[in-house]
């Protein structure tokens, strides 16, 4: 009601303010008429009668002042005239506003960007009804490291653990869809029954898998992603329940899943089946193979840290109706993160540094548009004064500057805006693939909100300060425009926030100081193998033809000879894992005792762990890499000959520290299958990152290791010939073999080594990005308070000079000022990256946080920066003629 | 007598004011005069917080406004209280009958 009133009310006098004056004039003139009526009864005269109802009420127009200003349209009709007039301010300063505006356009672009990015992957919760309530549960190695879990664990959880309302495994899957258009390799993942459910998302159509089904010989059951419905099925409902060929197996289409859908777990995946594996759990089987992600849904009320005791007092305390195998025993307990921090785990050190270096920059800008603000606060001294004078009170005062301020800002944050869009535009076509919810990023409602909020922030911040200033202190002086002490102020104002502008950009310099020479060291890191004119191909075979382990050797080698034939290629080799190929092929090698003890054939106390390379004769050869010791292995190595296998030098030091490995045995896999003689030593080759150390290594011949065929291997190519113009003639010479036979990928050696270090690439781009920007407006800001003082101090120069001064001199003196500022920003900013690049620690490679010559660089390229930014003003001074400026 | 004048106690002024037009629909200046009048000139109302307090009031909607000749054929704008106004008078004289009791409690306990 009263709400309505004041609406009403209010908007009324808003339309017609002459009306609402009017009323307001005519009740205050009729309470004196009837006051003066009351005095003539009195029997005063007229005249005496008004005089006595004025003195008694006072001034009319002043009374009629103090109504008017009751009601919320009066502060909003003070905001108005507040906004025209600081308009008209920004408008006949120009330069200023232009400066000021671009200034807090790229704070508020850059850190909208970067919240963009960062909001959906650390801030936001995962989409999922029951996000808080999803964790994911590691087993632990004992390092602490985390440890994929087996299947037999999961089983043993679902019947004891009382936390979790759901648990569901999963494990990677890349089927092949044919029939229809062209065979396609998807991804996609195998998933215990209940994985939708944890997840709280069911198929939009179809159904939900069905518990029954998850057991060896179910019912081949898939469900797809509604991308890869509408892509290959054209969205029609008629195909749900009918039969679809994978990998060439009939599955039937259960259902298909809502098409907001997105699974964190796998971001690519779009094909879903069962796991289908034995609850009788088989010790030899896959069952007990650390390979399986679990997730969980907790129950509601169910703390992360309950759950996590409640799984680890499960892991201490094995029961004899769960028997355990001797290599997933639990012993060092079991790990539950929230699913959130589980896929943000890799990539939020690089998040937070860049965040903290957005932040950074913003902060730089604000100090730079605080510093033009004061600067013109200075100038307009004079004006505050005489408004102050004319009864403007303080708070009157900062009002209005705080509102110049607000729309300087929200000018700058409608720029910056335009700013982020095309900086998300960047940052998602700069995104290393690593990045997790990649797709989520967009300019949505949170990030405007965080504009809008950044934008006001900045508006308040860098208006508070020059209000506080100009709106204080004595008139007098302020009328005069002289004052010597209110001068000297805001110079030490601003010289303090120039510093600390020095000191945020020497902390943005150093960190893409070290980062870029991290990238460096990393980049300069020994492969360990040649990437150039390096080709690799990825091919699977798979069907019932391929189910024979002779017809999948004879397709490699057949494969082998066909690209040996094509032009330009000089070797051809293939590998079961490829280095930085994303796989993880790792195996415990156990090493045969020493040959002259008096039992050979007894096993080392040690299983020392290496990657397991299953090769064609002539890899190492093809790869480029260099061999220490012995023999390659070569085409005499066929497979009923002497089994043999090299090793890295790595290994071959681990195995034997102080003998030669040439000539002892090693034995890989389960315990019947044979000893392999060691013939050669090669060097170590980086597998997984160009950053990791995990040289170990194990060659052997694909024919010669029978417990084992790998139906998916990379075949090495290397050719003298363009590479781009080769991979089509490869994937006809392949297919002219076997037309089903998909190729999974197919890669530049070289493009694959770029990609191993695009994450670094990354944050180093954005910190270099920033660093620049922060350099710039540090250098700017330096030049403005410097010229400014140089104007302030025409005067002072012009006598210095007059007294003899030469303008070596003088150039001296603001050199000096400016260079002071330089050192005590440079000091700040030490003590500060002393601090701050702790935070970087974990994505530097190969130098110290506190690397000495990077600190020397920069602090060498922020002293030239701001000797030129001092220069300018200094050379002005320089060149003041004293006989002008005197007579001023 | 004029020496005797105060400002209205602050906080108080919206009370006479309802209390006032509870006996009859006024005009400003005649909601002034009867508070004087009725305080035995102890209280004086000045013009200005008094029709600030009426447009404050007004808004609220405690008082309704209405241009109306008066007695003497002039034009001026009447007051006259809503039952909201009605609600608040009641409530406000409680809590002041309240606060009234106790501070003359306490200072008899002091005496």
């Amino acid at each position: 009601m009263s709400i309505r009133r004041h609406l009403t009310r209010g908007l009324r006098v808003l339309l017609n303010r002459p009306a609402a004056d009017r009323d307001i004039a005519d009740e205050v003139r009729h309470y004196l008429e009837q006051a003066t009526d009351e005095h003539m009864a009195r029997g005063l005269s007229y005249d005496d009668a008004r005089r006595a109802a004025r003195l008694e009420c006072g001034n009319a127009t002043v009374v009629a002042e103090q109504v008017r200003e009751y009601g919320w349209e009066n502060a909003l009709g003070t905001l108005v005239a507040d906004l025209r007039q600081a308009l008209r301010r920004l408008r006949a300063n120009r330069g200023f506003t232009v400066v000021a505006v671009l200034t807090v356009a790229l704070g508020v672009g850059a850190s909208t960007t970067i919240f963009s990015a960062v909001n959906p992957i650390l801030f936001e919760l995962l989409p999922y009804p029951n996000a808080r309530r999803v964790v994911a549960v590691w087993d632990r190695m004992a390092d602490g490291n985390r440890l994929a879990v087996t299947f037999g664990t999961y089983r043993e959880l679902i019947e004891r653990s009382r936390s979790f309302e759901a648990i569901a495994v999963m494990r990677g899957w890349e089927p092949t869809i044919s029939g229809g258009a062209e065979p396609e390799r998807l991804i996609g993942q195998q998933v215990s029954a209940g994985y939708f459910h944890v997840l709280g998302v069911s198929p939009a159509v179809g159904q939900d898998f069905d518990p029954s089904d998850d057991r060896p010989g179910g019912p081949n059951v898939v469900i797809i992603s509604d991308g890869l419905w509408q892509r290959r099925f054209g969205g029609d409902r008629r195909t749900v329940g009918q039969p679809i060929t994978l990998g060439n197996a009939p599955y039937v289409l259960a259902g298909v899943m809502p098409r907001g859908f997105e699974n964190v777990l796998e971001p690519a995946a779009e094909v879903w089946s069962l796991l289908q594996y034995d609850k009788s759990l088989p010790t030899q089987g896959r069952e007990w193979g650390h390979h399986l992600r679990m997730i969980g849904l907790l129950r509601p009320g169910v703390a992360h840290i309950v759950a996590g005791r409640d799984l680890d007092d499960i892991a201490h305390h094995p029961l004899k109706e769960f028997p355990r195998v001797p290599w997933s025993r639990l012993g060092q307990g079991l790990t539950v993160t929230s699913l959130q921090d589980d896929v943000t785990r890799e990539i939020k050190p690089a998040l937070l540094a860049v965040i903290g270096a957005v932040v950074l920059l913003l902060g730089i800008a604000c100090v730079n548009v605080t510093n033009l603000l004061l600067a013109r606060g200075a100038q307009r001294q004079g004006e505050f004064a005489m408004r102050a004078a004319l009864g403007a009170k303080r708070s009157r005062l900062i009002r209005q500057l705080l509102t110049e301020s607000l729309l300087l800002a929200i000018l700058g944050g409608v720029f910056g805006l335009f700013l982020a869009e095309l900086g998300i535009r960047a940052l998602v076509a700069l995104s290393p693939a690593g990045l997790p919810r990649a797709d989520a990023i967009c300019l949505d409602v949170a990030v405007f909100a965080f504009a809008f909020g950044i934008t006001t922030l900045i508006g308040l911040l860098v208006g508070l300060i020059p209000a506080l200033q100009a709106s204080q202190g004595n008139l007098q002086p302020g009328l005069e425009q002289s004052s010597r002490h209110t001068v000297g102020r805001h110079r030490k104002t601003r010289s303090t926030l120039v510093a600390i502008e020095v000191a945020f950009a020497l902390v943005l310099l150093l960190g893409s100081g070290l980062l870029f020479r991290s990238l460096q060291h990393l980049l300069a890191v020994p492969l360990g193998f040649n990437p150039s004119h390096l080709l690799a191909i990825q091919v699977k075979v798979s069907g019932p033809r391929y189910a024979s382990d002779s017809n999948t050797h004879q397709f490699y080698a057949e494969t082998l000879e066909v690209l040996r034939g094509l032009p330009g290629v000089t070797a051809a080799a293939f590998s079961s894992q490829l280095p930085l190929g994303g796989d993880e092929g790792r195996y415990g090698v156990l090493f045969e005792s020493n040959k002259q003890a008096p039992n050979p054939g007894v096993l080392d106390e040690r299983r020392i762990e290496a990657h397991r390379y299953t090769v064609s004769p002539a890899y190492s050869e093809t790869m480029g890499i260099s061999l220490r010791h012995g023999r390659t292995l070569n085409s005499h190595d066929v497979a009923d000959a002497l089994p043999v296998a090299m090793i890295s030098e790595s290994l071959a030091h681990a195995a034997f520290p102080t003998e030669d490995a040439i000539g002892r045995r090693l034995r890989i896999g389960p315990s019947d299958s044979p000893w392999f003689t060691i013939v050669g030593v090669v060097a170590d080759v980086k597998q997984s990152s160009l950053a990791l150390s995990e040289p170990n290594g194990v060659y052997l011949i694909d024919k010669q290791l029978r417990f084992l065929v790998d139906r998916t291997r990379w075949i090495v190519l290397r050719s003298q010939s363009d590479l781009e113009g080769l991979a089509p003639a490869v994937k006809t010479a392949i297919w002219s073999l076997d037309k089903d036979q998909p190729i999974i990928r197919i890669e530049m050696m070289d493009a694959l080594v770029a990609a191993s270090v695009s994450e670094r690439r990354f944050v180093l781009v954005l910190f270099e990005v920033f660093a620049l920007v922060a350099l710039a407006l540090a250098a700017i800001g330096i030049y403005g308070v410097l010229s400014g003082s140089v104007t302030e101090r025409m005067r002072e120069i012009g006598v210095r000079s007059a007294l003899g001064a030469s303008r070596a001199n003088i150039l001296r003196l603001i050199l000096r000022q400016g260079m002071t500022l330089t050192g005590c920003g440079i000091a700040l900013g030490l003590a500060a990256a002393f601090i701050a690049s702790q935070a970087l620690v974990s994505l530097l490679f190969g130098i110290s946080r506190l690397d000495p010559l990077t600190y020397l660089v920069v602090i060498a390229l922020l002293v030239v920066v701001s000797t030129i930014a001092c220069g300018v003003p200094a050379w002005r001074a320089a060149r003041i003629d004293p006989s002008v400026t005197l007579k001023r | 007598m004029d020496d005797q004048n105060t400002d209205v106690i602050q906080g108080t002024l919206d009370m006479l004011i309802l209390k006032t037009l509870s006996l009859e629909p006024m005009h400003g200046f005649g909601i002034a005069r009867r508070v004087e009048q009725i305080s035995r000139g102890v209280f004086k109302v000045n013009p200005g917080s008094l029709l600030t307090a009426l447009q404050r009031l007004e808004r609220a909607g405690s008082v309704d406004s209405e241009w109306r000749d008066t007695d003497n054929a002039r034009r001026a704008k009447f007051y006259t209280l809503t039952r909201a106004g009605k609600k608040q008078l009641e409530t406000e004289t409680m809590q002041w009958n309240r606060r009234v009791g106790a501070i003359a409690r306490l200072l008899k306990a002091e005496a």
